[in-house]
């Protein structure tokens, strides 16, 4: 062995290795302790009446009735509940010129979108919620809806928020180098190209949940939360319902998926709470899957139309943008809906250096369901734009895809840059990443063959993406604007006298495998086997403060912390190991629960039995030893706005052009996360993301109709993608350290699906291409295919 | 989403759940396997006053071969026709359609009898039947009718039968069961209802004989194409012109848009199968 | 005025009585009544799966069979293929393997391919996916749940 050894080499390391997840267990045996399972006593449930209107004033709401009824405990409507809560506004102050009215609990005098809640209902039991529900009588005054993006500016546009004058929310503009100069050199060919990306959602197999208890007699309330940030919760109740930030405690166990879905406001659940102060009992309140469709935010939405100039060796000279993007009535609290089109407007063409680059975005009101922050924010967008010009700019000039790939990539030795929009990149291997694709796919024996085929008829396509992924967010993503959004994380690691630690932090766990890369790093660091550490996550009562996981920052941010957390701890048993043991702590470490020679490894004492002494034998110490067997560290990214990811990606598609179909017979990602903690983990976090994004490329639309009704409210109608369809997928690994942390992990949860739409777009043209047509809207329909076939 | 409030009754005989159709006021509506009925309740989108619970009823029971009939009774789940060696044997054009229906744990508790009466335009068993020349049995306290196939599902979930009626059996000509057929469908994810669907049996293939197509999910009701069997009659597979006429008939059709396709992705779809299941059909 | 009928069943070998409101769903009481929250909802329309559970030994749509349809019948949980060992080659594959993420789709998953595996579903990936296509999983991409089920497949074929 050569050189010193790192901490990353210690004698029974866990980081780097496939530790099967601890907590998977009990899920297994169907022991999980979701929101639902949660049974209290006195416990009502909660039902809410919702607006079947896109748009209408509401003219009255005839309660009465339901509020006879036996069984109702209570029925609410706008105006009751705004009598208990503060309304809020999504806004942040960084995201200058964004506007958006207050938004209360319930509508108050207009609904916005089919869907709404306007009316509440608290009952023993949801059916009879329900059952009061269908007796509210609501009389409305239909308003005309402004539905359609393209439309939603138009002057003669209904303007859904009259004091605001036009159904424009925000608008931003980058303008970098000399993009009409490079448009204009006459010796660049201009390729360009309307995307249409419509909308989808998340479809957590778990709903939306919330189940809140208060109690009068000490004024705090309990939260059984079914979502990534507890803390930020935490200071929302606080602030709309006026209690005190610490008599509200946040409880997520089990969650059953997020996906961004569950980190907003929903005013059905900040009614569930303000039910449960008002009543002082606990309330359930289940959303049912068509109030999931109707209500959970929706993502994407976007037309873009870009533009690209490339010269002749291949060289981008100019990509230009404008990207228009509906995001329903309201922005989206506190994370705020302009995000998405910001992430659009920062990351598009991210991985290759261009010096020219302009792009405009603008984010329009309409009478839809809210659209916000969901896996992968703008970036199945941003990478599908950027792929997709780059191919028809390859096409034009009659270069290969791989070709002008490795002309425009920034080079693995470029590091730092600094790209055209501003965005600070570092410790990035897109070259290396491209070739290792290359390899693991076999790309020109696939070519190869595809061409065979395509003379027999068979009409397969290739499609390859070179992505960024924004993780590990520092303070200026959120917090900067204004909002109560930790971006730092504290892990807390405690010496127990039986010889094990217990972790308690501040991230959170979706199904992801926080726990367990937790209890990995910590083990590592510390020296325990992992069976001796124990995780507490997600409950305010308990762990650190901190933001949660979201951004995949997770492993990034929270781990770092649980990393400097447990060294801290390593460092103060030592020094008491050292007084028992009279030698110098440096001459002593801990392996695999006991303290050893540093050199010999020989065995000097158990953990156990220094806690023994510690906690029981303090006699046996000098009376100046005052031993601290618990550390807290937090952990914030303060050189970068972001850690940015890099990976390739590529997709096989078999088209039957007679029917639209298109069949996916391979999918290969090569990602680089930094420092691998849990290489399964990450694999699974990847081909989930890559699932995920297949489903937005492929089956995932709210389809609405011209006056804003959904159409496609069920899980029958909205297609999400299942077993049979879906292919087996390659992972593999580049591992570039980012050098922000000593960990040096980056994320990795939303590259998958962030990256898979532009590789499976890419796919499908290739396959069009002997029909002299493509593709630019997504999902890719078999009807769209047709249509592009000119079939139908 | 929980259903509104409804009385239950279990009869054990039919005449006792006839008893309960004739005499109860309000909606009584029989539940089968409940896996197309209790969505709806559960939406609320159906909100029967009485719901009567076949599944104590075993005269509804069971698969026999009688008097040149395959005899299907309406209880009879989607799992009990995969796993019968008659069905297999007799109406392999069943077998063919069957792992096109939902999943296994829908298909354990679905039945053919709840899928008839439901009359889904774009479910396989009423296309089947009309490929089969089956015969619906339905019986009230009026007495017993059997129904064509042909003359049973007469609009968007609309059938021939009455509110007092319940489907006990279908009938199955085993002539008309012959080993002669295709199946096709095109569905966006396995287990989906079709985007449009395709059902052909005939008596022989070269040429073509006593051809009868059934096309599912391409209006408000599984449809005939007479006008294709007529194209195609006594004309061999491959004969262009022929299929020429036949995609004629279809242009002839009226299709109906659902989310997935318009009325004319449908039309294109249908040629595209009808194509395809001719090829199925003789090889 | 609420219907309500009294059933007699067995659930996870344990016989019982209850009188239940006639509208409600099998999962819904086998979760609220009984305590058994290894069964859950998803869609409560039949799609996703995270309901199934197996009654008179076929998996079925918890929330698509009252609980009054029960009456007589023997209904088995993820509590009780635990408790019986039936599910454990399948529940320690899933371990080794991560076919789960949240955990939310996995009682219903493991469910239906156990079917899969006592009917005698052959080491095909194909038939595996095709045969879980009715559960519903958002999390994992069913890779590793195919990978799971066909190993404890191929591993009983080798014996
Ligand atoms: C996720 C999912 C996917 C599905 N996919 C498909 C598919 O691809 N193709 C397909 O064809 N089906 C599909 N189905 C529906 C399934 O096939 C149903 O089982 C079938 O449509 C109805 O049969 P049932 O026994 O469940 O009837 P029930 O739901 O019990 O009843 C259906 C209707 O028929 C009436 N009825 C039932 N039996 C009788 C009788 N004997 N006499 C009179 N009236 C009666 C009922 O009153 C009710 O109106 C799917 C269902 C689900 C949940
Ligand atoms: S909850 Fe039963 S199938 Fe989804
Ligand atoms: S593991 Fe989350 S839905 Fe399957």
């Amino acid at each position: 062995m050569t050189g010193p050894l790192s901490i990353f080499d210690r004698p029974n390391a866990y980081i780097g290795k496939s530790v099967p997840r601890p907590d998977a267990a009990r899920l297994l045996v169907g022991r999980g302790q979701f929101v639902d399972d949660q049974q209290l006593p006195r416990m009502v449930h909660a039902a809410f009446v919702r607006s079947p209107h896109a748009h209408a004033r509401i003219v009255s709401i005839d309660g009465a009735q339901a509020a006879t009824m036996q069984g109702v405990v209570a029925v609410y409507d706008g105006s009751d509940m705004a009598d208990h809560c503060e309304p809020w506004v999504g806004t942040l102050t960084h995201m200058q010129g964004l506007r958006s009215p207050p938004q209360y609990p319930l509508a108050l005098d207009v609904v916005r979108w089919q869907g709404e809640p306007v009316a509440m209902v608290v009952a023993t039991s949801r059916a009879l919620a329900e059952d009061a529900c269908g007796l509210i009588d609501v009389d409305y005054e239909l308003l005309p809806e402004a539905c359609n993006v393209e439309a939603a500016l138009d002057r003669d546009a209904a303007v859904i928020h009259p004091e605001f004058g036009n159904n424009l929310a925000w608008e931003r503009i980058v303008d970098s180098g000399d993009v009409d100069a490079a448009f204009a050199r006459n010796d660049v060919t201009i390729v360009e190209r309307t995307f249409r990306f419509n909308r989808h959602t998340g479809v957590t197999l778990e709903p939306r949940s919330s189940v809140v208890d208060f109690n009068p007699a000490d004024e705090t309330m309990t939260y059984w939360y079914a979502g990534q940030a507890p803390h930020m919760m935490q200071a929302i109740l606080s602030k709309h319902l006026g209690l005190a930030e610490e008599n509200i405690r946040l409880i997520a166990n089990d969650v059953g998926g997020s996906f961004g879905i569950k980190i907003h406001t929903y005013g059905d659940d900040i009614a569930t709470a303000v039910a449960a102060r008002i009543l002082a009992r606990p309330v359930k309140f289940i959303a049912d899957r068509n109030e999931s469709f109707l209500t959970d935010i929706h993502a994407r939405d976007h037309r873009i139309h870009g533009r690209m100039a490339v010269a002749r060796d291949g060289e981008i000279a100019a990509l230009e943008i404008d990207d228009l993007t509906g995001i329903g009535p309201y922005s989206m609290y506190p994370r705020t809906s302009a995000i998405e089109c910001n992430q659009v407007l920062n990351l598009t063409g991210a991985p290759y250096a261009i010096q020219n680059y302009r792009a405009r975005g603008q984010v329009v009101f309409q009478n839809k369901n809210l659209m916000s922050q969901y896996r992968a924010v703008g970036h199945p967008v941003a990478m599908a734009v950027a792929e997709g010009l780059l191919e028809d700019a390859a096409l034009a000039i009659g270069l290969g895809s791989v070709d002008i790939r490795k002309r425009n990539l920034i080079r693995d030795d470029a590091y730092p840059v600094t790209s055209a929009a501003g965005m600070k990149f570092d410790d990035l291997s897109h070259c290396r990443t491209l070739d290792k694709l290359l390899d693991i796919m076999g790309h020109d024996v696939l070519r190869e063959e595809h061409a065979k085929l395509r003379s027999s008829g068979i009409h397969r396509g290739i499609g390859i993406a070179s992505i960024v992924e924004v993780t590990n967010p520092s303070p200026l993503f959120y917090g900067v604007g204004g909002a109560s959004i930790a971006a730092q994380d504290g892990a807390t690691v405690r010496l127990d006298a039986a010889g094990a630690i217990h972790v308690s932090a501040s991230i959170t766990e979706q199904g992801q495998g926080t726990n367990t890369i937790i209890a990995q790093i910590a083990a590592d660091m510390f020296g325990v086997e992992i069976d001796r550490v124990k995780v507490t996550t997600g409950d305010t009562a308990h762990v650190p403060y901190g933001g949660g996981t979201w951004a995949s920052r997770g492993a990034g941010i929270g781990g770092e912390a649980v990393l400097q957390a447990a060294t801290a701890l390593r460092g103060q048993v030592l020094e008491v190991a050292g007084t028992i043991l009279q030698c110098a702590p440096d001459r002593l470490d801990i392996l695999s629960g006991s303290i050893v020679d540093v050199k010999t490894a020989a065995q000097r004492m158990t953990l156990r039995e220094l806690g023994r002494i510690v906690y029981f034998r303090g006699n046996e110490l000098p009376p100046d030893v005052k031993p601290e067997l618990i550390a807290t560290r937090h952990y914030r990214v303060t050189d970068f706005p972001f850690v940015f990811t890099n990976g390739a990606m590529a997709a096989e598609v078999e088209l039957d052009p007679e029917t639209g179909f298109v069949k996916l017979l391979g999918f290969w990602v090569v990602e680089d996360c930094g420092r691998v903690i849990n290489p399964q983990l990450v694999d699974e976090q990847i081909r989930g993301g890559v699932v995920q994004g297949i489903g937005g490329a492929f089956y995932e639309e709210c389809i609405y109709s011209s006056n804003g009704q959904l159409l496609n409210a069920s899980m029958a109608d909205y297609l999400v993608p299942m077993a049979a369809e879906m292919p087996d997928i390659v992972v593999a690994h580049v591992e570039t350290p980012t050098k922000t942390s000593v960990l040096g992990a980056k994320g990795a949860g939303e590259a998958g699906t962030g990256g898979a739409p532009a590789a499976l777009l890419n796919a499908v043209n290739d396959a069009l291409r002997a029909f002299d047509t493509s593709i630019s809207e997504m999902p890719m329909t078999p009807e769209r295919l047709l249509k592009a076939l000119g079939v139908v | 989403m929980k259903a509104a409030e409804f009385d239950y009754a279990k009869p054990r005989t039919v005449d006792e759940a006839l008893a309960i159709l004739a005499s109860h006021e309000g909606e009584v509506r029989p539940i089968a396997g409940g896996q197309s009925l209790m969505p709806m309740m559960n939406f609320r989108l159906a909100q029967p006053d009485m719901l009567m619970d076949l599944n104590a009823l075993e005269e509804l029971q069971g698969i026999r071969d009688e008097g040149g009939f395959i005899i299907i009774g309406a209880m009879t789940r989607y799992r009990e026709l995969e796993c019968s060696e008659l069905i297999a044997a007799h109406i392999p054009l069943i077998c063919a359609a069957l792992p096109h229906i939902a999943h296994a744990a829908i298909r354990n508790r679905g039945t053919i009898g709840g899928s008839i009466a439901l009359a889904d335009p774009a479910a396989e068993m009423p296309a089947l039947m009309l490929a089969l020349e089956a015969t619906i049995t339905v019986v009230s306290s009026r007495g017993v009718r059997r129904i064509l196939a042909d003359e049973f599902f007469l609009g968007l979930y609309e059938t021939a039968l009455a509110d007092d009626e319940i489907i006990t059996e279908i009938h199955v000509p085993r002539s008309k069961a012959p080993a002669h057929f295709a199946f096709c469908e095109l569905a966006r994810r396995h287990g989906d209802y079709a985007i449009v669907g395709i059902a052909i049996t005939a008596q022989e293939i070269m040429p073509m004989r006593g051809l009868r197509v059934a096309l599912f999910s391409v209006s408000d009701r599984p449809v005939r194409a007479v006008a294709i069997e007529q194209a195609l009659e006594n004309t061999s597979v491959g004969d262009a012109g022929a299929m020429k006429l036949a995609v004629q008939a279809i242009g002839s059709m009226a299709f109906q848009d659902d989310l997935n396709a318009t009325d004319k992705t449908k039309l294109h779809l249908v040629g595209v199968l009808l194509k395809r299941a001719l090829t199925e059909l003789c090889t | 005025m609420t219907a309500i009928e009294e059933i007699n069943l067995t659930v996870n070998g344990e016989r019982s009585t209850h009188r239940v409101p006639v509208r409600m769903n099998l999962v819904d009481f086998l979760r609220n009544e009984l305590g058994l929250t290894g069964s859950h909802v998803g869609c409560e329309h039949g799609v996703c799966g995270a309901c199934t559970v197996e009654v008179n030994g076929a998996c079925v749509r918890g929330c698509l069979m009252l609980a009054v349809q029960a009456d007589g019948l023997e209904v088995t949980t993820i509590e009780g293929l635990t408790a019986s060992g039936r599910a454990g080659a399948l529940q320690a594959a899933f371990h080794r393997r991560n076919s789960l993420q949240c955990g939310f789709c996995t009682p219903g998953m493991l469910a239906s391919a156990l079917e899969y595996c006592e009917r005698g579903g052959a080491a095909d990936r194909a038939a595996i996916r095709e045969h879980i296509a009715g559960n519903y999983c958002r999390c994992t991409g069913y890779q590793s749940i195919v990978d799971a089920i066909y190993e404890v497949i191929a591993a009983e074929e080798a014996q």
